[in-house]
């Protein structure tokens, strides 16, 4: 016979926390290592020195996010051993930001989904029952309004300059479109952090996402894809479901730790 | 008709008054008078730095994506971002000597323009990163610590805000290489070998010998520069050489010895048969340089015409609003 227990709910497992890190800090190593092979190679010298920036605010999110992350798992990793020594496998980014950068609109249409979806996921965690991530959201969070204030003028720019770019920015959008749903599907371990207040609300956000999103597609005199071209099983990126491009990536960015395990840089 | 091909013939009064300036030690702005020969080998001089910064955003960005930690990986990448602000702050500056800035870019892009012979060598292991940021923008800022006292006013002001920044560079540069020298075996292997490839490459950088330099002299008297390369290049060896020696490295010359009467460190012969075959473009990396370059501001093309366009659409609108 088992009594009624006096004590209150066991607060959720320290994995559950690790798991959260692990998702904010490999979609901001991912994207922003994706940025960064721009540099040099932007259409304008201007957007070298912007899409570094962006690139930069991402990776020191990156590091803060992943630096917590070893010390909630307790194991002795730092920020380097999470993010240099992991398998694809082990990655908890969402595929929006592992495709690949494709033209300027591609890439400007993949930041800009991201950047509206920063910033209603840190707004939420900005106010997280946790206080070291709601620090380190709160943060992230005024550069991603900086973020979303950059690429939405390019939404626009693009959308509404020639046809050309406006077919470009299209085509993007519609390409990129399936990979959205995934950012708003709660698994057992965001509705359990949601639950405690120390997650975000996953699906509770969309609403606001997509308003936003819709408001600047519109402006920029384009066209938001019709819910149909979702491809509903596209959300394996929380649980290591990556796309093949991921293991590309990281291939190239783990090389030459790999190469001398042990050493310092 | 010899007429078109030279600059126009100056008016000698204001030339001389024009000298006189100069000799007090004044600083010449963009609205005062100027030979045609001061602006056109200014717009020359300022246009290849800016292209350099440009081009030498490649060899480094090569390794931004194998940076082998996250703090690494996000200083090389400032460091590249730097150069293009630097690129950016020297096309302004040349502009106000009556020339845009896409123009000078579709000279890089002909190939008409100059930049840098260092850029035209490859970047093969990480301690490149370290030793180019000790050699390439050490040497950057021995020639722009002279720079920075041009007499012209918007050179000599971007010189002094670009060398803080080199400094940093270098001293991020200079560390990371002290660190491969006191790691692992490979790691020291990596950088001395790196060392060894960039140093000879480092000392063309400052350009041709005095003797065979021929817009040295005009320049000096103008004060557009203010020492000759080899004055530069010898004070650029002297800063190294103690450097090296205080991370156990060792530069690739024989030659290299101490002079106690002059001072300095006296080296061997450059090889000036290479540094002009690179300058002719037959240099490792003169190719993908500038394939690189073309290709960024080919596929740019349409982004660029959509941002005018936009822009257009723009003021239009209020335009008609305000109507
Ligand atoms: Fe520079
Ligand atoms: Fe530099």
């Amino acid at each position: 016979m088992t009594a009624p227990s006096v004590l209150p709910p066991p607060p959720p497992a320290p994995h559950d926390e690790l798991e959260l890190l692990l998702r904010l800090g490999d979609d901001r190593l991912v994207l922003g290592h994706r940025l960064s092979e721009w540099c040099g190679h932007a259409p304008i010298l201007e957007e070298d020195i912007a899409l570094a920036n962006v690139a930069l605010d991402l990776l020191g999110q990156a590091t803060m996010l992943l630096r917590r992350a070893g010390e909630v798992e307790g194991k002795g990793r730092d920020e380097d051993a999470l993010a240099y020594w992991r398998e694809a496998v082990e990655f908890r980014n969402c595929l929006l930001v592992e495709q690949p950068n494709g033209d300027f609109a591609f890439t400007m249409a993949r930041q800009f989904l991201f950047d509206v979806y920063a910033v209603v996921t840190l707004d939420a965690v900005s106010r997280s029952t946790n206080a070291e991530l709601a620090a380190i959201a709160a943060k992230a969070l005024k550069e991603a309004k900086y973020h979303v204030r950059h690429s939405g003028e390019w939404m626009l720019k693009l959308g509404d300059g020639t046809d050309e770019s406006h077919r470009r920015v299209q085509g993007a959008l519609d390409e990129l479109w399936r990979f959205t749903p995934e950012l708003f599907a709660a698994d057992d371990v965001a509705a359990r952090l949601a639950a405690e207040g120390i997650g975000p609300d996953l699906p509770a956000l969309r609403a606001h996402w997509h308003e936003l999103v819709h408001d600047v597609v519109e402006r920029a005199t384009l066209t938001l894809p019709h819910e149909s071209s979702h491809t509903p099983h596209l959300n394996g990126g929380r649980a290591g479901m990556h796309s093949e491009h991921l293991g590309h990536l990281l291939a190239e960015m783990q090389i030459v730790a790999r190469s001398h395990p042990g050493a310092k840089w | 008709m010899t007429q078109t091909r030279t600059a126009p013939q100056d008016d000698p009064a204001k030339v001389a008054e024009f000298e006189a300036r100069i000799a007090a030690g004044q600083s010449i702005e963009p609205k005062d008078w100027m030979p045609e020969r001061y602006r056109r080998q200014l717009i020359r001089m300022m246009s290849q730095h800016a292209h350099s910064e440009i081009v030498g955003m490649l060899p480094e960005g090569n390794w931004i994506t194998r940076a082998p930690s996250l703090r690494r990986k996000i200083s090389l990448i400032a460091k590249v971002q730097d150069e293009a602000g630097h690129g950016l702050y020297i096309y302004c500056g040349t502009e106000t000597l009556g020339v845009d800035r896409a123009e000078l870019i579709q000279q890089l892009l002909d190939g008409t323009a100059k930049y840098s012979s260092i850029f035209n060598y490859p970047t093969l292991s990480w301690a490149d990163i370290g030793v180019i940021g000790w050699f390439v923008d050490g040497a950057a800022i021995v020639n722009q610590t002279v720079l920075a006292k041009a007499s012209y006013g918007p050179y000599a002001r971007a010189m002094i805000r670009i060398c803080k920044e080199e400094n940093f560079h270098k001293r991020q540069g200079y560390e990371i290489v002290a660190t491969l020298a006191n790691g692992t075996s490979a790691q020291k292997a990596m950088v001395q070998d790196a060392v060894n490839r960039w140093w000879w490459p480092s000392l063309m950088m400052f350009g041709p010998s005095d003797a065979n330099s021929p817009n040295t002299a005009e320049l000096i008297k103008w004060k557009v520069k203010r020492r000759t390369n080899d004055e530069l290049r010898q004070r650029f060896v002297n800063l190294t050489v103690p450097q090296a020696a205080a991370v156990n490295l060792t530069l690739p010359d024989p030659d290299l010895a101490y002079d106690t009467e002059s001072e300095n460190w006296s080296f061997g012969r450059i090889d000036w048969d290479e540094f002009n075959q690179v300058l002719r473009g037959n240099g490792p990396c003169n190719r993908e340089r500038l394939a690189a370059r073309r290709k960024a501001h080919d596929d740019g093309a349409w982004v660029r015409e959509a941002a005018s366009a936009y822009a257009a659409k723009q003021r239009a609108k209020q335009a008609s609003e305000a109507a």
